[in-house]
């Protein structure tokens, strides 16, 4: 063997060595986590409130918490960020606007969540009069998650290849109405994954919701919108290091993180999912 | 016909409107983090803020509000990340885009993401019941809960976001370049480390950039895994407290419309134009590599 050919092994060999490194730490983190947490999941775990000061119980009100305010951010979030990508993708043309929006948005994408934080607090929470609540946590998450709906729109639109369009239009649609009929349902599959991934995000944020309406603890579940309300990543966060006795309510945590992580991976195995299914939608129609 | 029309012109105002609100959002917290920031600066001069390391805003008598510290510890803790997610990113995604086998690659591609998935809270907490003992077993230290945890941690969260971009840039080298070297007589070793790599450079930079600008805004998982301790950091081993652990700390406890709550906009104000540049920089080299790649 020369010099060079055994170089090459190692070399490639090393490479392999930091895929197994990257792969080994989703490894550890998922081993550590389900081993550890499952003893503490329970039927009981999942459907009771906190007890004797978050030292027993369950998370339901978390659960409630994040579920609604991951859905508060979706029903903003979606309907604004399609529409800014449909104008992105059909009618913008390539001038000052277009780039500015390009920008922007490619921008939103990498402000720090904390950021989107302050600014939930300075514009819903106190010059909105909003409160601290599920309404102004969820508003914060919508604008935290629209970037992502954006850009996966797109690229969901761009997909869809031209002559369907021209088809529509040379039977005498307009525009909205070829947008309408024919693009937005071809685009479907791609928008609802960017969705569910953008769902995910949002319901794995701690930073956002931080000021503007999460709890420490809150007895009844959330009654209306502008409620304070628990939340899951939050709870996690306290139960692993605010709690008076840490180690007391460990399996706590870990039963806490293993229902976040489930919910958060779930979420996008089913858009990993979908994505495979689709990838072939428009390979195989041409 | 009317009807109709007027509805194609109402849909087209009504995108058009959304994507103004999509640019007025991104001025709206850059105006609330300078507006804020700027009824900080009528209290505390810019340089008390930028030359100070000691932060202490409750002090009886007389507050202080320096950043040096928190930024320094922002910096040591990003750069930790770097220096072990870089490598391990590049080395990656090499393999991904030169080594391995299409069906392979369709599983660890999915993995990857799933590790990007992983929410911040849940790697702070394995930062503290796993990385932690890992830390104070090996350095004999009495506490686990220092810069290098946080180091390692960023690095795992860094790590998707530099592979997936570095891949990208080593797919866009040219094959025939490859196919010069190949048949030069060099083997698939020596023609990514002497030809392809260096051809992908400006893709490779902007990869850490994105990598960068992802840790640096992090906070959940540096707030619970780095120790939290306000004071000037002197290595890896210290306790440290960020930009945005001090944000997530202190917000909370502060009265609306204090110098201190003003003061805690400001550094919002310092994380976001540090943000802005390296995502900016970054852009501007990416895009140049996706040109190139054409």
């Amino acid at each position: 063997m020369t010099k060079q050919q055994f170089t090459k092994i190692v070399g490639i060999q090393l490479l392999l060595l930091c895929t197994l490194l990257t792969l080994s730490f989703l490894g550890i983190i998922l081993f550590d986590l389900f081993s550890k947490g499952y003893s503490a999941l329970s039927w009981d775990f999942l459907s009771t409130a906190p007890r004797k000061g978050m030292t027993q119980g369950g998370i339901l009100p978390a659960i409630a918490g994040t579920a609604l305010v991951t859905l508060v951010a979706t029903l903003f979030a979606l309907p604004f960020g399609v529409a800014c990508a449909i104008y992105l993708n059909e009618y913008a043309q390539d001038h000052w606007f277009t780039r500015l929006l390009r920008a922007s948005i490619r921008n939103l994408a990498g402000v720090p969540s904390i950021i989107y934080g302050l600014f939930g607090l300075a514009l819903f929470v106190e010059a909105l009069h909003i409160g601290a609540s599920i309404l102004a946590s969820g508003l914060t998450l919508a604008l935290l998650t629209l970037p992502y709906i954006i850009t996966t729109t797109e690229e969901a639109l761009r997909n869809v290849p031209n002559a369907y369009r021209e088809a529509a239009l040379a039977l005498g649609a307009t525009k909205w109405e070829s947008i309408k009929t024919v693009v937005l349902p071809g685009a479907m599959p791609g928008i609802l994954t960017g969705t569910i991934l953008a769902l995910s995000r949002a319901a794995g944020e701690t930073a956002p919701i931080l000021f503007t309406g999460v709890a420490f603890y809150t007895r009844y579940l959330p009654g209306s919108l502008l409620d304070e309300f628990m939340a899951l990543p939050y709870h996690l966060y306290i139960l692993s290091t605010q709690h008076q006795s840490l180690e007391q309510v460990r399996p706590l945590a870990y039963a806490t993180a293993v229902v976040l992580l489930g919910m958060v991976l779930l979420l996008n195995l089913s858009a990993i999912i979908l994505r495979i299914r689709y990838r072939n939608l428009w390979k195989t129609s041409k | 016909m009317k009807r109709r029309t007027f509805w194609d012109r109402f849909y087209h105002r009504l995108f058009a409107l959304a994507a103004g609100l999509c640019v007025l959002v991104l001025l709206g917290i850059f105006g609330m983090l300078l507006f804020n920031g700027f009824r900080f600066f009528e209290s505390v001069s810019l340089w008390s803020f930028l030359g100070s390391s000691n932060w202490n805003p409750s002090a009886w008598g007389k507050a202080t509000y320096g950043i040096g510290a928190m930024l320094w510890s922002t910096l040591l803790v990003s750069l930790g990340a770097m220096v072990l997610a870089v490598p391990l990113g590049i080395g990656t995604a090499a393999y991904l885009s030169e080594v391995a086998p299409g069906r392979v690659r369709d599983w660890i591609k999915p993995a990857i993401e799933l590790l990007a998935a992983v929410p911040s809270v849940v790697v702070g907490f394995i930062g503290i019941v796993v990385i932690a003992p890992i830390i104070s077993w090996i350095f004999g230290l009495s506490n686990g809960l220092n810069a290098l945890n946080g180091s390692i941690l960023l690095a795992v969260m860094a790590l998707p976001t530099i592979i997936s971009v570095a891949e990208e840039a080593i797919r866009s080298v040219p094959n025939t370049y490859k196919e010069g070297a190949y048949a030069l007589g060099a083997n698939s070793w020596t023609t990514l480390i002497t030809v392809t790599l260096p051809a992908c450079t400006s893709g490779l930079i902007a990869a850490t950039m994105l990598g960068m600008g992802r840790v640096i805004g992090e906070t959940m998982t540096v707030l619970m895994a780095t120790g939290n301790a306000n004071a000037m950091p002197h290595g890896f081993f210290d306790p440290v407290r960020t930009i945005t652990a001090t944000v997530a700390i202190e917000m909370g406890e502060v009265p609306y419309g204090t110098t201190h709550f003003y003061g805690l906009y400001a550094l919002g104000a310092i994380l976001f134009i540090i943000t802005l540049i390296i995502n900016l920089l970054a852009e501007g080299i990416a895009a140049k590599f996706r040109k190139q790649g054409r």
